[in-house]
């Protein structure tokens, strides 16, 4: 019920995303999702891609930090109000999100959101029991 | 361990006097022949007849690196050049180079000196050594490899550079011990890390780092990442090269051999000799060499004598882990800093690697402190929280230590510049107008 998400560590100066994004061009991986998170001395990206094994292997090579993470994508309906019906889950449950970012989904045509929290297992199982499609 | 040379273990009577006969000798002689140190004993005041005993020798004038410079090439050579078999040159960081000679005694003496601190760690000729310092004008190539010669053991005259051929050479060749920079050390470390290189195929037991100031996180990191016991070694062209001071097993400080360099720590502003256990300047006279008996020579190296006799056996003074060397100090906004001070926070902070630079600016007149620190990479989190906490801890720690604000920046593994010899730790861009 979890899907691995790449986070990269990224120095504060131009041209160091786009050192991660040419290691994965060159292992021939496709991003799916990317949100990137600053703070006013260095920043993380925090990837979805096609083949994160492959991911994992192409970013160790090139010495980049990195860590994978286990996160929660959930489909929802392309309407107003469905990620704020999420959200109404996980504070009825008391689970505090630490972060969360969508992305439309090219098969379903439907949204994605991805979403990480600090009790994981309770909020697939609170999602589940609200009816919550969940992807990986 | 191994005492090689008596001397290293002589009551300290029958050390003084023998220091005072050398000390008499020395100075009668580089009276005789070396015409800039007449003149400013004359204008000292000083006669070699009023140099009776080891005590007398705070009545001599300093000697500095600018009378090495005044004198550029030969002008304080105490013997004539047909008797000088080598010379060695230190790069002028900060002017011109300097050069130091040799004679064939002076040669053995060296040779003696560097078996002496071999054999404190326990080095024998049925060992084989790996010399990774550099060879050439630099004294640490040669100099570690006389003493190898020294005690017999294999040799191995690597130098510097080329880090994958030189971790080859530890896997097939064999050495049970090394001689390099520390941060050399942890560049050889990280190499054998980065080709998953098991650390059962090196065969090295002890290391002997020197050459630039290192701390205990320092000693702790290179013991674990290259498991071996390491020794710090000590020594400055000027006066020999390595093998001026040396660590035995109890590691707590260097035995300087004073039967041929006579230590003092003095008052850097007023010259003053400082009891034992104060922190000054380090002070150097050759008692014994030849080419270039230097007196009462100021090495701007900031240590303290340990009080006390050492455990080891050794009747040679102790010379504290030096706070680092006078021209490393940085003054920013009034408060002196040694890139050693911060070096021993990092180490001690998990998650970091020891790799780190320091940068001085100013803007508007007022001096910042930035201090870039590598991530660890098997020690990255995805949480920006724990990455801020990380980040905080050492800029706390650093201005605990310091005194000083301290900007800290994460930067990525291997990101800043790795050494072959010296680390150039300190990127100052200050403008003094």
């Amino acid at each position: 019920m979890f899907i691995n998400q790449l986070s990269v560590f990224l120095e504060n100066r131009p041209g160091s995303l786009r050192e991660i994004t040419g290691v994965l061009k060159d292992a021939k991986i496709d991003i799916r999702a990317l949100s990137l998170a600053d703070t006013k001395d260095y920043g993380i990206v925090r990837l979805i891609v096609s083949d994160t094994d492959a991911a994992r292997e192409a970013l160790k090579a090139s010495g980049k930090a990195f860590t994978v993470t286990p996160v929660i994508a959930v489909e929802l309906e392309d309407r107003p109000g469905s990620f704020h019906d999420l959200l109404e889950v996980m504070a009825k449950a008391e689970i505090s999100v630490e972060y969360a970012y969508a992305f439309l989904s090219r098969k379903s045509g439907k949204a994605e959101v991805v979403i990480r929290v600090e009790d994981g297992q309770g909020a697939v199982e609170a999602l589940k029991a609200s009816g919550f499609t969940l992807i990986g | 361990m191994p005492i090689y040379d008596p001397a290293e273990v002589m009551p300290r009577e029958e050390l003084t006097k023998l220091q005072s006969e050398r000390l008499v000798n020395t100075v009668k002689r580089v009276y005789e022949n070396v015409a800039p140190y007449r003149e400013k004993m004359d204008i000292a005041g000083v006669r070699p007849e009023d140099i009776r005993s080891i005590e007398d020798i705070v009545k001599l004038p300093f000697t500095s690196k600018t009378d090495l410079r005044d004198n550029y090439p030969y002008g304080l050579f105490a013997v004539p050049l047909k008797d000088v078999v080598r010379v060695h040159a230190s790069s002028g960081t900060t002017g011109k180079q300097i050069v130091v000679g040799y004679t064939r005694e002076d040669l053995k003496l060296w040779g003696n000196v560097m078996a002496r601190t071999l054999s404190a760690g326990g080095i024998t000729s049925e060992d084989i050594g790996q010399c990774s310092y550099g060879y050439g004008l630099f004294t640490g190539g040669l100099g570690g490899n006389i003493g190898c010669e020294t005690i017999g053991c294999v040799t191995i005259p690597a130098s510097t550079g080329n880090t994958s051929r030189q971790v080859t050479i530890l896997q097939d060749f064999m050495p049970t011990f090394i001689l390099c920079t520390p941060s050399y050390a942890l560049t050889l470390a990280e190499y054998i890390e980065e080709n998953n290189i098991p650390l059962e195929n090196l065969h090295l037991k002890v290391g002997f780092f020197g050459a630039e100031p290192w701390t205990e996180g320092m000693r702790a990191a290179i013991e674990r990442r290259l498991n071996l016991e390491a020794y710090d070694i000590y020594g400055l062209s000027e006066v020999i090269g390595p093998g001026v001071g040396y660590e035995c097993s109890c590691h707590n400080g260097l035995h300087i051999s004073e039967d041929h360099f006579y230590l003092e720590i003095v008052d850097p502003d007023t010259g003053e000799v400082l009891p034992d256990g104060e922190m000054g300047e380090v002070v150097f006279t050759c008692l014994t060499k030849q080419a270039l008996p230097f007196i009462r020579y100021r090495t701007h190296d900031i240590g303290a004598k340990i009080p006390g006799d050492c455990p080891c056996g050794r009747t040679l003074v102790r010379l504290s882990k030096l706070a680092g060397r006078s021209d490393d100090m940085l003054i920013i906004r009034g408060v002196n800093v040694f890139p050693t001070q911060i070096e021993d926070v990092l180490t001690k902070i998990d998650g970091i690697a020891p790799h780190y630079q320091v940068i001085v600016d100013r803007k508007d007149n007022k001096d910042s402190l930035t201090v870039l620190t590598e991530l660890n990479a098997d020690k990255f989190t995805d949480e920006v929280k724990k990455l801020e906490e990380l980040h905080e801890l050492i800029r706390i720690r650093l201005e605990s230590t310091l005194g000083i604000g301290v900007r800290v920046k994460l930067m990525a593994p291997k990101s800043l510049q790795r050494s072959e010899g010296k680390a150039v730790h300190v990127i100052d861009n200050r403008k003094y107008d």
